[in-house]
């Protein structure tokens, strides 16, 4: 297990420092008085020399990189132009809602995908499973930020709903945390379950073909048992790496469903970050999101390894 | 041979006629469009559906029916292109990187993981971010985050073609690098370069178009799938609820065909994927 585990601490180093480089050199790739031209257009700094001078853009590049990433090492991400407070301190506020709504999709995903996938899997070509393919297929081509468009303008038209503005935390009242995140966290979640419902059903499929599934129905177990106890276990594995990508995929990739019902996650930080032209909230951000990738990455890797032990001799 | 692959593959025919429809009355839509996308008849705002607009008319009176032909176009003309350059660049950097191997090879496949650390919105978003929200820089920000998946594959199949006999041959009669690999290994790699190019395809459009909706792809008044649904539309989609419709109807019909077609299209190139997919 050692030797897997360090190489693939090296290639995560490797990775992170990459992502330094690239968050580090996407806002210098054009030169620097087009960046401080755009600043200008926006307003909302005062003082271009100062605003220069906190960029560090009056300083050679790799004077400025080291600088910066001196800072990003002692967790300090630099300064928002916006809000003036710390990018990290921005981007930890955010990071529980992001997480609440992963969570959230992942669970509804898996309760849609299990049982329909496994249906889909136990009858093959049957009815069921022409319906699964059909909702996957749509699940994945519909999208789903349009769904969500529907939704609020039907909700207000029908119903008068209109979702709650401003995070409130679970603590603080549970009710209303569920109704601000249960309907993108559903939207979200049968749009994931696209992806997972064939998973389910394809990995299914490819256990049911084992050996041991013959001396199982030999023994003369039920078709419940076989399929839930004995396939199903063995297709999970799969399935959980499937779960991990997914997690890392929606902690900011859910960027246009958190800015339509206002939640203040990491992807509406990016995008406002954007909007606004706040640089250092952008390049934070980017490190901040990369890193999480990363190590999310190799903890699924370690777990992957650790299920199923031919993986570290490969 | 394409009759038999219709009688196969009824859904993916289909979907095939469906997408060669929505692209001829995209790129035709000077031609089929009732009236201009851009003209704004005063007497007519927020019209419903029916009567001299056919699909209604938004917040500037102008033809929803229109724009959303001419949406189609900017959509997927945007969406192709940033395809193309894509496959073209995913595909040279894994046919060098699989074949030459070594250090190149090495520095090549970091980039990629760094590119891939990311989710491909958020690289997109940043890419516009430091470009700006221009229509080519749209294009090459899709593009940009293709190439990985597309250089993976292709590497893939090229580290398992360098080690056949066909290339070896080639190489013992003196062929030269350039050659071998334009006439003997690229060919071989078309199958899983179209399969991958295709499924990209469809990601490239739902990329595109999120981009609209968040304001930083086309820019208004020119009309693309994704800024019909832009907040300066969604702002009066209360008021006028059909405007909401026709974009993303075409938007899902489209991504919808694609990815059927995608899916026959590797039924067809990949048997080994047969037996538990179809």
């Amino acid at each position: 297990m050692r030797p897997f585990l360090v190489r693939r601490l090296i290639l995560g180093l490797a990775a992170v420092l990459g992502l330094s480089v690239l968050a580090f050199g996407l806002i210098r790739i054009i030169p620097g008085d087009a960046v401080m031209a755009q600043l200008a257009e926006s307003g909302n700094v005062a003082d271009l020399t100062a605003a220069r001078a906190q960029l560090g853009l009056d300083r050679p590049f790799a004077v400025q990189y080291v600088a910066w990433l001196g800072g990003v090492v002692r967790g300090d991400l630099g300064t928002s132009f916006w809000s003036k407070r710390p990018v990290m301190q921005d981007l930890l506020a955010a990071l529980p809602v992001s997480v609440e709504l992963a969570v959230l999709a992942m669970v509804l995903s898996m309760l849609i995908s299990l049982p329909l996938g496994a249906a889909a899997a136990a009858r093959r070509g049957g009815a069921m499973d022409v319906g699964a393919r059909l909702l996957s297929f749509s699940g994945l081509s519909v999208p789903h930020f349009w769904i969500a468009t529907l939704v609020l303008l039907y909700g207000s038209i029908w119903f008068r709903w209109v979702p709650p503005l401003g995070y409130v935390s679970p603590r603080v009242s549970f009710g209303q945390n569920l109704e601000q995140f249960f309907i993108p966290a559903a939207i979200l979640g049968v749009h994931l379950s696209a992806r997972s419902l064939r998973l389910v059903r394809s990995s299914l499929l490819e256990a049911l073909q084992e050996d041991y599934i013959r001396t199982a129905w030999a023994k003369g177990l039920p078709g419940a048992r076989v399929l839930w106890g004995h396939a199903l276990r063995n297709a999970l594995i799969p399935i959980l790496t499937i779960l991990g990508s997914q997690f890392t995929y929606l902690l900011s990739g859910s960027v246009i469903l958190e800015d339509i019902f206002s939640l203040s996650g990491i992807g509406r930080y990016v995008v406002e970050a954007i909007t606004h032209r706040d640089y250092p909230a952008v390049q934070g951000a980017i490190l901040f999101t990369g890193l999480v990738v990363v190590g999310v990455n190799l903890v699924i890797d370690l777990t992957y390894a650790w299920i199923d032990p031919r993986i570290r001799y490969q | 041979m394409v009759g038999r692959w219709v009688r196969r593959h009824p859904v993916g025919a289909l979907s095939a006629l469906v997408l060669a429809g929505i692209l001829a009355a995209s790129a035709f839509a000077a031609l089929v469009s009732p009236h201009d996308p851009y003209a704004q008849d005063y007497d007519a705002l927020m019209r419903p559906p029916g009567g001299r607009y056919a699909l209604g008319t938004d917040y500037l009176g102008r033809d929803v029916l229109s724009r959303t032909l001419y949406g189609g176009r900017m959509s997927l003309f945007i969406s192709l292109a940033a395809i193309a350059a894509g496959t073209v660049a995913g595909t040279i950097i894994g046919l060098l990187s699989g074949f030459y191997g070594g250090w190149f090879d090495g520095i090549v496949q970091r980039v990629m993981d760094v590119m891939m650390a990311l989710p491909s919105i958020i690289l997109a978003l940043a890419l516009m971010a430091v470009l700006g929200p221009r229509t080519e820089n749209v294009i090459l920000a899709i593009a940009t985050i293709i190439v990985p998946s597309l250089s993976r594959i292709v590497r893939g199949t090229v580290l398992q073609l360098r080690e056949r006999q066909f290339v070896e041959a080639a190489t013992a009669l003196g062929a030269s690098d350039a050659r071998v690999l334009s006439r003997h290994v690229l060919p071989n790699t078309l199958a899983p370069i179209i399969v991958v190019a295709t499924n990209a395809l469809a990601g490239a459009i739902l990329i595109e178009a999120s981009l609209g909706f968040l304001g930083l792809g086309t820019q208004l008044p020119v009309p693309s799938w994704g800024n019909m649904l832009s907040e300066e539309a969604r702002r009066y989609f209360e008021q006028a609820p059909w405007m909401a419709l026709p974009p993303g109807i075409a938007l899902s019909l489209t991504v919808l065909a694609v990815n059927f077609l995608g899916d026959a299209l590797r039924d067809t190139m990949d048997p080994r994927l047969r037996r538990v997919h179809s």
